[in-house]
């Protein structure tokens, strides 16, 4: 594919809003994971990855009907890193109708729904319960598409827009999608990325599939006990490359997208549509497997996902390229993963350094990838007693794989690069 | 290994059709294309309430019969393991059905096609369903329950039915959802050289969020979208973006349909195919966007 430029970014999850509180988090190998107290939820033993200061948000008085946790979160993310002023200064330069907004959920404003329920009516009683209260907004809140319709409406877009919604795999598969519309000639820019955010569906329906770990989520770990569920806001905005690019400028060099066609709640276990997924983005990038220097992880920490990755990800790379899972720090972001991971990814590209994952402590023997369980950083090069006999890429990368895997069999792979 | 050729295969094809017509020459001369997207309608699939199937519906759309509307009633699909099919609810039998109507119509293999499925909501009585009972103190769901939940089962059905590894994804603009659903298939067979596979559909919600969100029937659509010609090809179809007004179907019960349900917003290009004539519809997609779709008979 003809590579796009990730001209701006903006991510905010547990570990903090926006770029310097996560790339803070992330050089400091910390997790953002606490014990779950969300919302009336006190009866499940799990880590969650809450974002702090959501509900304090308010959205602006002409959108207040899209008031929901979910467009509060994607408000609070796109006040971040300057990104509106970015997206304003694209509009500027394409026109209103030809900048995308592609945007990644699984679960959309949910928990709205989840509340109303609670508020039904009992004055009017009828076989269904009772009727939702007035305020309650369903295609500003509850639709799927809300989170898209709500960044088009405020920035005033009249261009294409749509919500991918493919579960784990959500804010991943955006990119390809803008992609082609680039490459159609549909739009000039699109933002990209995911918002997901904490509900009941997702905390009681990964319980009962006993997905859930009682302890902060450990990827990759003999002893991983499941996931820890988060939440996050990531906006990319995707455009042609510029003329002049300076030398950390990330691009979006290939996507690859496949289905397990195995089983709804179960990776494939040999990890073939994993596989197949990252073999694709190789080839969509004109690179080979010796060609990427570290690989964001999908790494959920659930026994079978992490086994199934680390199959497919080791038929393809062997033991040589290192990687990791970010979900650790952040928690498993469900329909933001693939958009937060992506941001993680560019940072690392542009910062020099590689994420460790973070609470793994004993590596699973079975699983024959090179896991990495420290930062390598190139900050720490110099002082790193083997440092001088190991090449710049072993802690600076310059292109970066990263995978989102989604329940229901749907795969994406994203490769990045510098632009030197 | 097999598969892993095959899906190198379809890049390969992908970049010949992007050199094909001239995209890239113009994307590197920076000259802004205004986007019209291509692709070759092998197969349709429909289903709704007094619509049948396609082979059924096509004598009423082109205006030769009369609609009448009638309860709609769809058998689950016996492509699935008997697990899997005891689990499935209407959104499933539905998708999968408009699903196999166009694969079988345009003789194709649904193992080699990708799939963009398109729907304003999802498993709509599941979620209700999920709704009571977290609203309840015992907020035990089932399993079953939490993954017929996400927006995306269908396709995960439709991948365990057919076993098809191929690129899906699963969309969703609210009323616009069709529009969006074939932008992004008509997308992938002009850009990746893909044939796709587009099945958008709704179904109702039960009581409370059906006064909320009122959808009066369950409704399909499947088109099989390819990017060359074969012996099976209805129409060569071309889309761009416009903002004229879209295009009201002559019955008015068929009418209704359009307008209250999102998936049969894609009924005027069906009734086009079905008049057997060469012309331009305009398809609802999102204010004030339409799509305009140039249909050219494949006689």
């Amino acid at each position: 594919m003809t590579p796009l430029q990730l001209t701006h970014f903006t991510a905010s999850s547990c570990l903090g809003h926006g770029l310097d509180a996560t790339l803070a988090a992330l050089r400091a190998h910390k997790t953002g994971l606490a014990p779950c107290t969300f919302e009336t939820v006190t009866d499940l033993v799990t880590h969650i990855g809450e974002v702090a200061a959501v509900d304090q948000m308010s959205l602006p008085a002409a959108l207040a009907s899209f008031d929901c946790r979910n467009n509060r979160l994607a408000w609070l993310g796109l006040q971040q890193d300057g990104f509106s002023d970015a997206v304003e200064a694209a509009i500027a330069r394409h026109g209103c109708r030809r900048v995308g907004v592609l945007l990644g959920t699984s679960t959309s404003g949910i928990l709205q729904t989840e509340q109303a329920y609670r508020r039904r009516d009992p004055g009017c009683l009828d076989s269904s319960g009772g009727a939702l209260p007035g305020d309650f907004h369903y295609r500003t809140t509850h639709n799927t598409y809300s989170v898209a319709d709500f960044v088009r409406s405020h920035f005033k877009l009249e261009g294409p827009a749509v919500v991918v919604s493919t579960a784990c795999s959500s804010s991943a598969k955006v990119f390809a999608s803008a992609a082609r519309m680039i490459a159609a000639g549909l739009i000039d820019a699109a933002i990209v990325g995911g918002v997901d955010s904490l509900c009941l569906t997702t905390l009681y329906g990964f319980n009962s599939l006993e997905l859930l770990s009682p302890e902060p989520c450990r990827p990759f770990d003999a002893a991983r006990k499941g996931i820890s569920i988060g939440e996050a806001a990531a906006f990319i905005l995707l455009e042609r490359p510029a003329g002049n690019l300076d030398a950390d400028a990330v691009l979006l060099l290939g996507t690859g997208e496949s289905s397990d066609a195995h089983h709804m709640s179960s990776p494939h276990p040999e990890g073939l549509g994993a596989r197949m997924a990252m073999a694709a983005a190789l080839k969509a990038a004109g690179l080979c497997a010796a060609d990427i220097d570290y690989i964001n992880l999908h790494g959920t920490a659930t026994p079978s996902n992490d086994a199934a990755e680390g199959r497919a990800v080791a038929t393809l790379f062997g033991d040589a390229v290192p990687c990791s899972s970010t979900k650790g720090a952040t928690g498993h972001t469900l329909g933001a993963a693939g958009g937060l991971e992506a941001i993680i990814s560019a940072l690392a590209l542009q910062q020099g350094f590689m994420p460790g994952g973070v609470n793994t402590r004993q590596l699973d023997p079975g699983i024959p990838i090179h896991y990495l369980t420290a930062n390598q950083d190139i900050a720490l090069k110099d002082s790193d007693p083997l440092g001088a006999k190991t090449p710049v890429e072993s802690y600076a990368p310059r292109r970066v794989l990263s995978n989102a895997f989604g329940f229901g069999g749907t795969n994406c792979s994203l490769i990045l690069g510098r632009a030197q | 290994m097999k598969l892993l050729i095959r899906n190198e295969l379809a890049v390969n094809v992908g970049r010949a059709s992007a050199r094909q017509i001239g995209l890239k020459a113009d994307l590197q001369s920076g000259i802004k294309y205004t986007g019209s997207i291509t692709a070759y309608l092998d197969g349709i699939g429909l289903l709704g309430p007094g619509l049948d199937n396609w082979l059924a519906a096509r004598p009423i759309l082109a205006g030769a019969a009369a609609y009448e509307s009638r309860p709609l009633v769809v058998a689950a699909p016996q492509s699935l393991p008997p697990a899997e099919r005891r689990r499935t609810g209407l959104v499933v039998r539905i998708a999968l059905a408009v699903a196999q109507q166009a694969i079988a119509a345009g003789q194709l293999d649904a193992k080699q096609l990708a799939t963009v499925f398109s729907s304003s909501g999802a498993d709509n009585d599941n979620c209700d369903a999920l709704c009571k009972v977290l609203a309840t103190e015992d907020r035990h769901i089932s399993p079953t329950r939490f993954h017929n939940s996400v927006h995306n089962a269908p396709a995960g059905y439709w991948g365990i039915a057919s076993g098809a590894m191929t690129p899906a994804t699963v969309l969703c603009a609210h009323d616009g959802s069709f529009g969006a659903g074939l932008l992004e298939a008509l997308t992938q067979v002009t850009v990746e050289g893909w044939g796709t596979l587009l099945i958008a559909y709704d179904m109702p919600y039960p009581e409370p969020l059906h006064a909320k969100r009122p959808l009066p029937a369950a409704f399909g659509i499947a088109l099989a979208l390819m990017p060359e010609r074969s012996a099976h090809s209805l129409a060569r179809i071309e889309l761009s973006l416009v903002d004229t007004a879209p295009d009201a179907l002559a019955d008015p019960a068929l009418e209704a349909l359009r307008l209250a349900i999102p998936a049969a917003r894609g009924l005027p290009l069906l009734q086009a195919v079905a008049r057997e004539e060469a012309c331009r519809v305009v398809l609802d997609y999102l204010e004030p966007l339409r799509l305009a779709v140039a249909v050219e008979l494949c006689p």
